[in-house]
C-alpha cells in the first residue's frame, strides 16, 4: 500500500501560465463591471470566479494528476452545497 | 514488528507506556483507550442529563409549581437538551464504539491519525466544560432550549455565550472524528477487505462521518453568527436590524436534521452487526443496507425544513420538505425489513444484547411512524411544539441511540473489559428500563394530541392523569438504568474472565484476545469471506 | 504510544487535508447562504453599499493572493527537484504576500472604522437595514477569511523551517503539499469574496 509520493513533477512554467490566465480573468471580471449587463452582472461575475476556482483546483491543487476519487469528493461537496442553496431559495425565492 | 512483540502482546488495559497511571490514559493515542475515555465521559454526562430529565418529570407530576419555578424549568430543559444532544447522542456511538471497534472490525492497528484522535477527545472535554460553565458563570443559566433560536438567543439576559461557544467547540471534535474515520476506512482496511466485505458498523460510521464533515461546519458558522450577534450587534438574525430570524432556523436545521442521522446511523450499524450474530444467520440484504445507509446520509441532508412548517415558509418549500421527509423514511424502512428478514427462521439466541436490539426495533418503529405524522404538513400544524414532538424524538433519539448503545455495550463489554457481566441482572435491568420507557413516553403522544405544549413547567388540570403515569414511568426507567449500570460497573472490576468469543460471532474483533492486545492483531489478517458468513462457518456455540 | 504511530501514509494525510478543506469551505458556505438570502432581499441597499468599498484595494489583494498561490505551488516543484534554496525563496515570497494581504486588509478595515462604519456603529444604523447586513457580512466574511490567511501563514512557516532543516525533501514532502492545498483553498474563498463584495454593484 505504499503510494507515498504519487505527484508528478510539474514545471514552473505551467504554474506561471496558469497565473497569467488567472490574472487575465481577474482583469476581465473587473472590466465587465463597467458594462451594463443588467441582471447578468451576478451571473457573469460568478461564472468567472467559478472558472478561476476550477483552474486553481485543476492545476495548483493538482486535481489534473490526482486519482479521480478526489474529483468525485469535490463534486459531492459541491452538489450538496448547491442543493442546500436551492432548497433555501425554495423558501425565499417563492415567498 | 518482531522487536515490538512484547508490547504488541500485552493487553491495552494493563499496558505500561510512556506515561504512568492516569496520564497513561489521558495521553494515550491507543484508539481503545480513547474509546474508553469517551465511554466514561459520556456516561457521566448521561447520568447528569438523565437526572435533569427526572427532575423535570417530577415537576410535571402535578399542575402548578411542584418542585421548581418556571425559570428553573426553562434552565433545566435547556441544559438537558444541550447535554443529551451535543455531549451524548451526537458523539456517542462513533466516539465510544467507533473508536474502540472500527480498527478492530476492519483489521487495522489503529485509526489513521491516532494523535488527532486524542486531540478530538481533549477538544470534546474542553467543549463540554465550556458548555457546562454556562451554569455556574455569570447570571442565570441559558433558557433558550438546545436550539438557541433567534432572536431570543441574543436577547435573553441569561448566560448564553458559553453554551453557544461550547457547542461550537464540540463541533470541531465531531468533525475531526469523522475525518479520522473516513481516512481510516479508505486507507487501513485489511488486505482482502473490499468495500463489500466490510462489516456494516464500519459502513454506518462511514456514512455518519460524511455527515459530520459536511453538516457540522454549517452549525459552526451559525453559532459564531449568534455569538457575533450577541457581542457585536452585527444584525444577521435580528429583525430590528433587518436580519431574518427564520434564516437562523434554516441554518440551524441544515445541520441539526442531518445530526439526527449522525445519531441514528451508527445505532443502525450496531443493530446490523448484532442481529446476524444472535440469529446465527447471514444478514439479509447486505447491499440493501449499505445503499440505504448512504441514501439516508444523502437525502437526510435535504429534509431540514420539516422543523419549520409553522415558521412561515413558502408553500413550495413546505411541500418539497414534506415530500423528501417521506422519501427518507423509505431507506430506514428498508433496513427494518432487512433486520426482520435476518431474524426470520434464524436460530435466535435470546441474550441481553439481543433483548436490547429487539426492543430497539420496537421503539424505533414507533418513533419512525410518529415521525411521518409530523412530516405530513396538515398533522404537523396541529402537533407542532406539543408533547407529541417530545415523545417522537425521545423514541427516535433516546430509543434509537440509547437502546443501540445499550445493545452495543452488552455485546462488546466482554471484549472491552475482558470480563462477563451477570446476565440475570442485565436482563432484569432491561425489562424495567423498557417498561419504564414505554410508560414514560407513550402517554406523551396522547398528551400532545390533546394539545399539551412542550417546554412548559405547568399544564391544564385535564392533562394531570397521563402526566402522573409518565412521571412514574420515568422513575421506573431510571431504576432499570441504575441496575444496568451498576451491574456493568461491578462486572468491569469483578466479573468472571470472558472468553475471546462469547457469542460465537464472526467479525474480526472476536478473533483477538479479550481484552485486545495493544496492537490489536499480531499479524494483520487477510480477509477472504463476507463478514456474516454464518451459513458456511458454524462456530461452536460458546454462549453457555 | 502504540507501535502504529511510525506508520507513514502520505495519501492518507492528503485525503485528510482535503476533507478538512471541505469543512472549511462549508464554513464559508454558511455565510455565502446568508449573503445570498440578504442580497436577494435587499438588492438596492447591497448595490449602494458595495460602492462604498475600495475596489482598487480589492483588486490589489486579489493579485497578491493569486501570485502567492503560484509561488507556493512552485515551491513544491522546487522541493521535488531538490532545489532547496529556490524552494525557501518561493515559500518566503508566499509568506510576504500573505502578510501584505493582511496589511492591506488592516488599512481597508481601518478606513471603514475611521468613517464610523463598524458592526453596531451609530452611523451604520442610520444607513438602513440593507447596509447593516452588507457591512455585517463584509466584516464577518473578510474577517474569517483573514483568520484563515493567518492559519495558512502558520502552516507555511512550519513548512519553511522543515524545508530548511531538510525534513521536507524530494521523497517526503506531504506537509508542504498539504500546506499548499490549504493556501489554495484560502485563495479560492477570496476568488468568490472579491466579486461578491467589490464587483457586483
Ligand atoms: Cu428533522
Amino acid at each position: 500500500m505504499n503510494s507515498n509520493h504519487s505527484l508528478p513533477r510539474i514545471r514552473y512554467s505551467t504554474y506561471l501560465w496558469v497565473l497569467a490566465v488567472l490574472l487575465a480573468l481577474t482583469l476581465i471580471s473587473v472590466l465587465i463591471t463597467y458594462m451594463d449587463l443588467g441582471r447578468f452582472t451576478i451571473l457573469g461575475a460568478l461564472s468567472i470566479a467559478t472558472g478561476k476556482s476550477f483552474l486553481v483546483l485543476w492545476h495548483y491543487m493538482h486535481l489534473k494528476h490526482e486519482n479521480r476519487f478526489y474529483l468525485a469528493m469535490i463534486a459531492l461537496v459541491l452538489l450538496v452545497f448547491v442543493a442546500v442553496l436551492v432548497f433555501t431559495f425554495l423558501d425565499y425565492g417563492l415567498k | 514488528m518482531s522487536s515490538e512483540n512484547h508490547s504488541c502482546q500485552s493487553n491495552y488495559l494493563t499496558f505500561k507506556g510512556k506515561y504512568a497511571g492516569v496520564w497513561g490514559w489521558l495521553f494515550s493515542t491507543d484508539h481503545k483507550r480513547i474509546g474508553i475515555l469517551y465511554l466514561y465521559s459520556i456516561l457521566s454526562f448521561f447520568i447528569a442529563g438523565a437526572f435533569l430529565g427526572l427532575l423535570m418529570k417530577l415537576e410535571l407530576i402535578a399542575p402548578g409549581s411542584t418542585i421548581m419555578r418556571a425559570q428553573t424549568y426553562n434552565g433545566f430543559f435547556t441544559l438537558h437538551g444541550i447535554t443529551m444532544i451535543f455531549l451524548i447522542v451526537i458523539p456517542g456511538i462513533p466516539a465510544v464504539f467507533g473508536n474502540f471497534f472500527l480498527p478492530l472490525l476492519i483489521g487495522a492497528r489503529d485509526v489513521a491519525f491516532p494523535r488527532l484522535n486524542l486531540l478530538s477527545w481533549w477538544i470534546y472535554i474542553l467543549g463540554a466544560l465550556v458548555a457546562l460553565s454556562s451554569q455556574f458563570l455569570g447570571s442565570d443559566p441559558p433558557d433558550t432550549g438546545w436550539t438557541f433560536y433567534a432572536p431570543y438567543s441574543f436577547r435573553t439576559g441569561t448566560n448564553m455565550l458559553p453554551a453557544v461557544l461550547g457547542a461550537f467547540i464540540l463541533g470541531f471534535s465531531s468533525i475531526l472524528t469523522g475525518l479520522n474515520f473516513i481516512v481510516t476506512i479508505h486507507r487501513l482496511r485489511a488486505p482482502g477487505m473490499t468495500w463489500l466485505r466490510m462489516p456494516l458498523f464500519p459502513w454506518s460510521l462511514y456514512g455518519t462521518a460524511w455527515i459530520q464533515l459536511l453538516a457540522t461546519p454549517i452549525i459552526g458558522i451559525t453559532l459564531l453568527m449568534v455569538v457575533a450577534e450577541r457581542t457585536l450587534k452585527i444584525g444577521f438574525f435580528d429583525p430590528t436590524l433587518g436580519g431574518d430570524p427564520v434564516l437562523y432556523q434554516h441554518l440551524f436545521w441544515i445541520y441539526s436534521h442531518p445530526a439526527v442521522y449522525i445519531m441514528i446511523l451508527p445505532a443502525m450499524g450496531i443493530i446490523s452487526e448484532l442481529l446476524p450474530a444472535f440469529a446465527r444467520k447471514p444478514i439479509f440484504g447486505y447491499k440493501a443496507i449499505v445503499v440505504s445507509t448512504l441514501l439516508i446520509a444523502f437525502i437526510g441532508y435535504f429534509v431540514w425544513g420539516h422543523h419549520m412548517f409553522t415558521a412561515g415558509m413558502s408553500g413550495t418549500a413546505q411541500f418539497a420538505f414534506s415530500f423528501l421527509t417521506f422519501l427518507v423514511a423509505i431507506p430506514s424502512a428498508v433496513k427494518v425489513f432487512n433486520w426482520l428478514a435476518t431474524l426470520y427462521k434464524g436460530s435466535i439466541h435470546i441474550q441481553t444484547p439481543f433483548l436490547w436490539a429487539a426492543s430497539f426495533l420496537f421503539v424505533f418503529m414507533i418513533g419512525g411512524m410518529s415521525g411521518l405524522v409530523l412530516g405530513a404538513l396538515a398533522t404537523n400544524v396541529h402537533l407542532h411544539d406539543t408533547a407529541f414532538v417530545v415523545a417522537h424524538f425521545h423514541f427516535i433519539v433516546f430509543g434509537g441511540v440509547g437502546y443501540a448503545f445499550m445493545a452495543g455495550i452488552h455485546y462488546w463489554f466482554p471484549k472491552m473489559f475482558g470480563r462477563m457481566y451477570d446476565s440475570g441482572w442485565a436482563n432484569t435491568g432491561w425489562g424495567l428500563f423498557f417498561s419504564g420507557f414505554l410508560t414514560l413516553y407513550f402517554p406523551m403522544f396522547i398528551l400532545g394530541m390533546k394539545g399539551m405544549p412542550r417546554r412548559y413547567f405547568d399544564y391544564l388540570p385535564e392533562f394531570h392523569g397521563l402526566n402522573v403515569i409518565s412521571s412514574l414511568g420515568a422513575m421506573l426507567m431510571l431504576f432499570g438504568l441504575a441496575i444496568v449500570l451498576i451491574n456493568l460497573m461491578r462486572a468491569a472490576r469483578r466479573g468472571a474472565a470472558a472468553p475471546d468469543n462469547p457469542w460465537g460471532a464472526l467479525t474480526l474483533e472476536w478473533t483477538v484476545p479479550s481484552p485486545p492486545p495493544v496492537a490489536n492483531f499480531i499479524d494483520i489478517p487477510t480477509i477472504v469471506t463476507h463478514p456474516y458468513d454464518y451459513s458456511i462457518l458454524q462456530p461452536k456455540d460458546l454462549s453457555k | 504510544m502504540t507501535p502504529t504511530e511510525s506508520h507513514r501514509d502520505d495519501v492518507g494525510a492528503k485525503i485528510g487535508m482535503w476533507l478538512f478543506i471541505f469543512t472549511e469551505l462549508l464554513l464559508f458556505g454558511g455565510l455565502f447562504i446568508v449573503y445570498a438570502v440578504y442580497r436577494y432581499k435587499n438588492p438596492v441597499a447591497f448595490h449602494f453599499a458595495a460602492e462604498e468599498l475600495n475596489r482598487g484595494m480589492g483588486i490589489l489583494n486579489t493579485i497578491l493572493l493569486l501570485i502567492s498561490s503560484a509561488t507556493v505551488a512552485m515551491s513544491l516543484t522546487a522541493v521535488q527537484l531538490n532545489e532547496r534554496g529556490k524552494s525557501l525563496i518561493l515559500i518566503s515570497i508566499t509568506l510576504m504576500l500573505g502578510v501584505l494581504f493582511l496589511v492591506n486588509k488592516y488599512i481597508e478595515w481601518g478606513d471603514k472604522w475611521g468613517h464610523g462604519i463598524y458592526p453596531g456603529s451609530e452611523k451604520l444604523l442610520e444607513l438602513g437595514h440593507g447596509e447593516v447586513l452588507f457591512f455585517g457580512l463584509y466584516f464577518a466574511m473578510t474577517g474569517l477569511h483573514a483568520l484563515h490567511i493567518v492559519i495558512g501563514l502558520l502552516i507555511l512557516t512550519i513548512a519553511l523551517f522543515r524545508v530548511k532543516r531538510n525534513r521536507i525533501t524530494s521523497s517526503d514532502y506531504v506537509l508542504l503539499e498539504n500546506g499548499g492545498l490549504y493556501w489554495h483553498m484560502v485563495d479560492i474563498v477570496w476568488i468568490f469574496l472579491f466579486p461578491l463584495f467589490y464587483l457586483i454593484v
